[in-house]
C-alpha cells in the first residue's frame, strides 16, 4: 500500500479545500488547517509504524511513470534519515499553525493555504527518489515561503523575501543544469534516460565533471543550509518572517540543504566529496565560530537565534563531511535536534513578541518574576540548544565532535570552541532577559503563557528530554541508512581506485610490449 | 516553355480559406448592422476561430500547392498557437469594444483574423516567396491595429514606428532572400538545402555573399522577433498599441517569426550552421544575439514602471531563451522551441488579459497602480502571479518545463559535439538572467500582495476577459503537471523542419 502519496498530498488537498472556505470565517479556516495538519501528522505516524527499522535501502517505495517520453518517474521512497525528517516536519507544522492562532490577523486564509502547500513541498522533497521530482518539490517550497515572509513578515519583509527567493533560485538553477548533465551522461552510459537517483548513483563519472557537478549541487545545498559565506539571506529571512515561518524555515527548510548533501551530493559524487572535504570542513568550522561570535553581539533575540542557526548548521555540515559513522549519524540526529530546539526558540521568541511587540534584549529583564512558566520552558530549550547532557543537543554534538576528532584533530578542536561560545551567548542572553529585577515597567504586567502556548511547547520539551536520554529509536532507524551512504561512498571510490590501478597496469604492460609497434604505426601514418 | 500548374489540394487549405472569408464576414457584419454590432462581432470572430480550429483538425496533413502550401506537424502545431493567440486577444478586447473602438469594431477584429491568416500561410509554406507573402500579410494588418486609437499619440506613434521598422526589416529580409535565391537558384527551401549542400564548398569561394545573406536574414527575422539589437521598437509599440494587440504581437507575431526563422535557417540553411562555414555560420551569430536578448531584456525589464513595457522587455528576454533551443539545433531543441511557444501562449496571453482588464477598469498601465490588488481582486491577482511565475520558470507550472527543455537541448548538444561546447555558456547566461527575471516578476507579485493597503479598484470576474484569464490559468497549470500530450505532438516537429541531429 502506498503510504507516502497520501502523506505528501494531504496538506495540498487541504489547501485546496481551504481555498473554498470564505475568507471571513477565520476560525473555521484555522480549525480546518489544524485538522489537516493533524491528519498529516497521523499519516506520518502510520508511515513511521510501517517503516522496518532493520531494513536497509529505500522502503515504502512507489514507482510510476509520469512523463514517459523523458523517463521521468513518480518515484518515492524513504530511509531512516528521511523518515525522521518527515515526522519532524509534520510535528513542526502543527505547532507552527497553533502558534499563528492569534498572531495572524490579516489574510488568514492565504497564510494557512501557504503553510499547507509548503508542508506538501517539504514532505515531497524528503520522499522523492527521482531527481526531477525532487527538483519540482524543492522549487514548490520556494513560492509559499516567499509569500509567508513577504506578506506576514516584519518591517523589512519585502527585502528579506526577495533576497531569500533570489538566493535560493540561483542555487536551484545551478542544480537544474547539473541534473540535466547527469541525465544525458547516464544516457550515454546506459542507453536510457532516467532521473532515478538510485540508478544515477551507480554511474561512474570522470573526476573532472564530477567536481563541477558536485560544486553545482553543493552550491545549491550550501545556500540552503546555509554554509558560511552563503548565509547572508538567513538573518534577514529569519528575523522578518512571522513566527510560524521562522519555525518552518529553521526547523525544516535548512535541513533541505544538509539532506541534499547526504542524499544526492555525497553518494553521487564520492570522489569529488573526498576532494572537497577539507574545503567544506573549513567553511563549516568558520560557520560554527563566526555564527557563534556574531550571535553574541546581537541586540535582537530573534537575530541571535538566527545566527546561532548558522553555527549549529555548521556542526551538521562538519559531521557530514567527517565521513565516518559516528559523525554522520551525529549530523543526522543533530538535524532533527536543531529543528526541535531552534523551532522551540523561535516559538518562545514569538510568544514574548506577541506580548511586547519588541524582541530587543535590552527591553527585557526579570521575566522570571512575571512569567515563571515561560522562563522555565525557555531555560530547558536554551540548555538543549547549548547541548547540555541529557538534552537532545548533547547527543548530536557529542557524536559530531567525536567523529570530527577522528577525521582531523584540528576540525574537532576548533569546532569544540563553538560549543563553549554557544554557552556564552545563550546564557548571557538568558540572563539579561530572564534574571534580575524587572527593570522596564512595561514588563511588569506581562501575562504568563496560556494553555495553547503550553500545548505548543510541551511536545518539544518532551522530545528534547526523550532524545537526550533515550536516543536509541532514532539511532536504530538512521544507522542502516547512514551506514549505507558511507559504504556506498567507500565502495565506489575503492572500485574506482582498483580500476585505475588496473588501467595503469594494463597501460604499462601495453606500453612495454607494444612500444615498437606503435612507432611503426606512426611511421605508416606519416 | 509550357507552364504546368502543380497538383493542388484545396482540402488542406480549407482552414485558411475559411478564415479569410470569415474575416470579410466579420467586417461586413459590422457594416451591415450600421456599426451597432456591439459585442456580437467579437463573438462572431471568436466563433470563426473555433471553426477554423475544427477545420484544421479535419484537414489533416498533406500538400496543397507543392512547397507553396502544405501541412505537417510543425505547421499544424504553430497554427494552433496562432489561433489560440488570436482567440485570447479577441477575448480580452471586450473592454475596448465597449469604450474605445465603438466605430470600427468590424475592422479591428477583421484585421486580427487577416493577420492570423497570414501567420497560417507562413507556417504552411516552404518556399521563399509564399513565406515572404505570409509574413507581410501577418504584419500589415497589425500596423493598422497598433495605431487603432487615432486620438492617442502613443498609439499613433506605435503604429508608425511599427510600420517603419516593419518595412525596413522586410526590406532586409527580402534582400537576404534574393541573395539566397541567387546563390542557390531556387526558392524552394528543400531544393535549396540540396543545392547548397552539394555546392557549399564553392560558396566559401564566393566569399562575402553567403555571409551577407545570412546577416540580412538574421537581422530581418531579428526585427520580427524583437531580438537585440533589433528590439528597440518593441517596448514603444507594446506600450502604445491597444493591449490585446500588444498581446497578439508578443505571442502570435513572435511565433510567426519563429517558424519563419526555423524554416529559412534550419530547413534551408542548416549547412551554414557549421564552424567550417565561418564566417557564414549563423549559429554563433544567433547565440550572441540570444544572450544579448536574455541579458538586455531581463536587465531593462527591472527598471520599467509601465507593465506593458515590462512585458515587452520580458518578451524580448523570452525570445532569447527560445533561441537557445533553436541554436542547439537538435531534435530536442526544436521540440523545446515549439513547446516553449505553446506554454508562452497561455502564460503571456493570460498576463496580458489581466493587464487588459485592469486597464479597462482603471485606465492605468503603471505597475504602481497594482498596489494591493490582491485584497480586492484575489482571482486576478492570483492568476497574474501564476502567469508571472510560469514566465519565470517556477515548477510545476508550464513555463518551467519549457525552460527545462530548452536548457536540456543545449546541454545535450554541448555534451554530444565538442565544437558545440560554447552552448554551455549560453545555458550559463540563461541561468543567471533567469534570476534577474524572477526579480522583476516577483516585484509585481510584491506590489499586489505585500502591502497593507487596499486597492481602490475591483476587477470584474464575470467578463469575457476573465474567461481568457481562466483559459490561461488552466493551460499553465495543466501543461505544467501533464505536458505529455503536447510533448508527443511536438516530437514530430523537428522532423518536419528537417532537423537531422538526434
Amino acid at each position: 500500500m502506498d503510504w507516502l502519496t497520501p502523506l505528501i498530498f494531504a496538506p495540498l488537498v487541504g489547501a485546496i479545500i481551504l481555498a473554498f472556505v470564505p475568507s471571513k470565517q477565520t476560525e473555521t479556516i484555522k480549525g480546518v488547517a489544524l485538522i489537516i495538519a493533524i491528519i498529516t501528522f497521523i499519516l506520518s505516524l502510520f508511515v513511521y509504524a510501517q517503516f522496518d527499522k532493520l531494513g536497509a535501502g529505500m522502503q515504502l517505495t512507489v514507482n510510476v511513470p509520469w512523463i514517459t517520453s523523458l523517463g521521468i518517474h513518480y518515484h518515492l521512497g524513504i530511509d531512516g534519515i528521511s523518515l525522521l525528517l518527515i515526522v519532524l516536519t509534520t510535528v513542526l507544522t502543527i505547532l507552527a499553525i497553533l502558534s499563528s492562532w492569534r498572531s495572524i490577523t490579516e489574510g488568514v486564509k492565504g497564510f494557512f493555504v501557504s503553510m499547507l502547500i509548503l508542508t506538501s513541498g517539504m514532505i515531497g522533497v524528503f520522499c522523492a527518489l527521482d531527481l526531477f521530482l525532487f527538483y519540482i518539490f524543492w522549487e514548490v517550497m520556494l513560492i509559499p515561503m516567499y509569500f509567508l515572509i513577504g506578506i506576514w513578515g516584519g518591517p523589512r519583509r519585502v527585502y528579506a523575501a526577495i533576497k531569500f527567493v533570489l538566493f535560493t533560485m540561483f542555487g536551484s538553477l545551478l542544480m537544474l543544469v547539473a541534473i540535466l548533465y547527469l541525465y544525458f551522461q547516464y544516457h550515454s552510459f546506459a542507453g536510457v534516460y532516467t532521473f532515478d537517483m538510485l540508478k544515477l548513483m551507480q554511474m561512474p563519472i570522470a573526476i573532472n565533471p564530477q567536481h563541477w557537478l558536485f560544486v553545482a549541487f553543493a552550491l545549491a545545498f550550501a545556500i540552503k543550509v546555509p554554509l558560511w559565506p552563503f548565509h547572508t539571506w538567513l538573518p534577514d529571512a529569519h528575523v522578518q518572517a512571522p513566527t510560524a515561518g521562522s519555525v518552518i524555515l529553521a526547523g525544516v527548510l535548512l535541513k533541505m540543504g544538509t539532506y541534499g548533501f547526504i542524499r544526492i551530493a555525497m553518494p553521487m559524487f564520492p570522489d569529488a566529496t573526498a576532494t572537497f572535504v577539507p574545503y567544506i570542513a573549513i567553511l563549516s568550522v568558520i560557520a560554527i565560530i563566526y555564527g557563534a561570535l556574531v550571535s553574541m553581539v546581537q541586540k535582537d533575540i530573534k537575530s541571535l537565534v538566527a545566527f546561532s542557526s548558522v553555527s549549529h548548521m555548521g556542526f551538521v555540515m562538519l559531521g557530514l563531511f567527517a565521513l565516518n559513522q559516528e559523525a554522520v549519524q551525529g549530523a543526522v540526529i543533530q538535524m532533527i535536534n536543531h529543528g526541535i530546539s531552534t523551532g522551540a526558540l523561535f516559538l518562545l521568541v514569538g510568544m514574548i513578541y506577541e506580548r511586547r511587540h519588541t524582541r530587543l534584549i535590552a527591553e527585557f529583564g526579570g521575566l522570571g518574576k512575571v512569567m515563571p512558566v515561560f522562563s522555565a520552558f525557555f531555560m530547558i530549550v536554551m540548555l538543549s540548544s547549548i547541548g547540555l547532557p541529557f538534552t537532545n543537543g548533547f547527543v548530536g554534538e557529542f557524536l559530531i565532535l567525536l567523529g570530527a576528532f577522528k577525521a582531523n584533530v584540528w576540525y574537532g578542536v576548533f569546532a569544540a570552541t563553538g560549543v563553549i561560545l554557544a554557552a556564552c551567548y545563550m546564557l548571557w542572553m538568558y540572563q539579561r532577559v530572564v534574571f534580575g529585577k524587572v527593570t522596564n515597567p512595561e514588563n511588569e504586567k506581562l501575562t504568563d503563557i496560556n494553555w495553547r502556548e503550553r500545548i505548543i511547547l510541551i511536545p518539544l520539551v518532551v522530545l528534547i528530554f526523550f532524545i537526550g536520554i533515550y536516543p536509541t529509536p532514532l539511532f536504530e532507524r538512521t544507522e542502516p541508512a547512514v551506514r549505507q551512504v558511507i559504504a556506498h561512498i567507500e565502495q565506489t571510490r575503492q572500485a574506482k581506485q582498483d580500476l585505475e590501478r588496473i588501467d595503469e597496469r594494463t597501460l604499462a604492460l601495453r606500453e612495454g610490449a607494444g612500444l615498437s609497434q606503435k612507432v611503426t604505426e606512426k611511421g605508416v601514418t606519416r | 516553355m509550357e507552364f504546368q500548374l502543380p497538383d493542388f489540394d484545396l482540402r488542406v487549405m480549407m482552414p485558411e480559406i475559411f478564415l479569410f472569408l470569415w474575416a470579410l464576414v466579420v467586417i461586413t457584419f459590422d457594416l451591415s448592422t450600421k456599426r451597432r454590432s456591439g459585442a456580437a462581432v467579437a463573438y462572431l470572430a471568436m466563433f470563426g476561430l473555433v471553426i477554423t480550429g475544427i477545420l484544421l483538425a479535419v484537414a489533416g496533413t498533406g500538400a496543397g500547392f507543392g512547397a507553396m502550401f502544405f501541412n505537417d506537424a510543425a505547421s499544424i502545431f504553430f497554427k494552433v498557437i496562432f489561433l489560440g493567440a488570436a482567440f485570447m486577444a479577441i477575448g480580452s478586447s471586450f473592454g475596448l469594444l465597449r469604450q474605445k473602438i465603438q466605430h470600427h469594431r468590424g475592422e479591428f477584429f477583421g484585421l486580427i483574423l487577416l493577420s492570423t491568416v497570414g501567420m497560417m500561410f507562413l507556417a504552411s509554406s516552404n518556399e521563399l516567396l509564399s513565406l515572404y507573402i505570409g509574413l507581410e500579410l501577418t504584419t500589415i494588418p497589425l500596423f493598422v491595429c497598433a495605431a487603432f486609437f487615432k486620438d492617442n499619440r502613443l498609439s499613433v506613434e506605435a503604429g508608425i514606428k511599427y510600420l517603419i521598422i516593419g518595412a525596413f526589416s522586410s526590406a532586409l529580409l527580402l534582400y537576404g532572400l534574393s541573395l539566397l535565391y541567387g546563390l542557390s537558384g531556387t526558392t524552394d527551401l528543400l531544393q535549396m538545402r540540396i543545392n547548397i549542400a552539394t555546392t557549399h564548398l564553392n560558396f566559401r569561394e564566393i566569399g562575402m555573399l553567403p555571409m551577407i545573406s545570412v546577416i540580412m536574414l538574421v537581422a530581418g527575422l531579428g526585427f520580427k522577433l524583437a531580438l537585440p539589437p533589433f528590439h528597440q521598437w518593441a517596448p514603444d509599440v507594446y506600450e502604445g498599441s491597444p493591449t490585446p494587440i500588444a498581446a497578439f504581437l508578443s505571442v502570435g507575431s513572435k511565433a510567426a517569426g519563429l517558424i519563419a526563422f526555423a524554416k529559412i535557417m534550419i530547413n534551408g540553411l542548416q549547412v551554414f550552421y557549421d564552424q567550417v562555414m565561418a564566417p557564414s555560420d549563423w549559429g554563433i551569430l544567433v547565440a550572441v544575439i540570444a544572450s544579448a536578448a536574455m541579458i538586455w531584456g531581463n536587465v531593462a525589464a527591472i527598471r520599467q514602471a509601465n507593465i506593458k513595457r515590462m512585458l515587452a522587455y520580458s518578451s524580448i528576454a523570452q525570445a532569447g531563451y527560445i533561441m537557445i533551443g533553436m541554436v542547439a539545433l537538435n531534435e530536442l531543441g526544436m521540440a523545446a522551441v515549439s513547446f516553449y511557444m505553446f506554454t508562452y501562449l497561455f502564460a503571456n496571453m493570460g498576463a496580458f488579459a489581466v493587464v487588459a482588464i485592469f486597464e479597462d477598469t482603471t485606465g492605468s498601465t503603471q505597475i504602481s497602480s497594482y498596489n494591493g490588488l490582491a485584497k480586492t481582486s484575489p482571482f486576478h491577482a492570483a492568476s497574474m502571479s501564476v502567469f508571472l511565475l510560469s514566465l519565470a520558470g517556477i515548477p510545476p507550472l508550464a513555463g518551467f518545463f519549457a525552460k527545462y527543455y530548452v536548457f536540456a537541448s543545449a546541454i545535450k548538444m554541448a555534451g554530444a559535439a565538442d565544437d558545440k561546447s560554447w552552448l554551455y555558456w549560453l545555458v550559463g547566461v540563461g541561468l543567471l538572467t533567469s534570476v534577474f527575471a524572477l526579480y522583476y516578476y516577483a516585484n509585481i507579485i510584491k506590489t499586489m500582495y505585500f502591502t497593507t493597503d487596499e486597492s481602490p479598484y475591483r476587477l470584474s470576474v464575470a467578463s469575457p476577459g476573465s474567461a481568457m484569464v481562466l483559459i490561461g490559468l488552466i493551460g499553465v497549470l495543466l501543461f505544467g503537471l501533464y505536458p505529455t500530450p503536447i510533448l508527443e505532438f511536438a516530437a514530430g516537429i523537428p522532423e518536419a523542419l528537417g532537423v537531422v541531429v538526434p
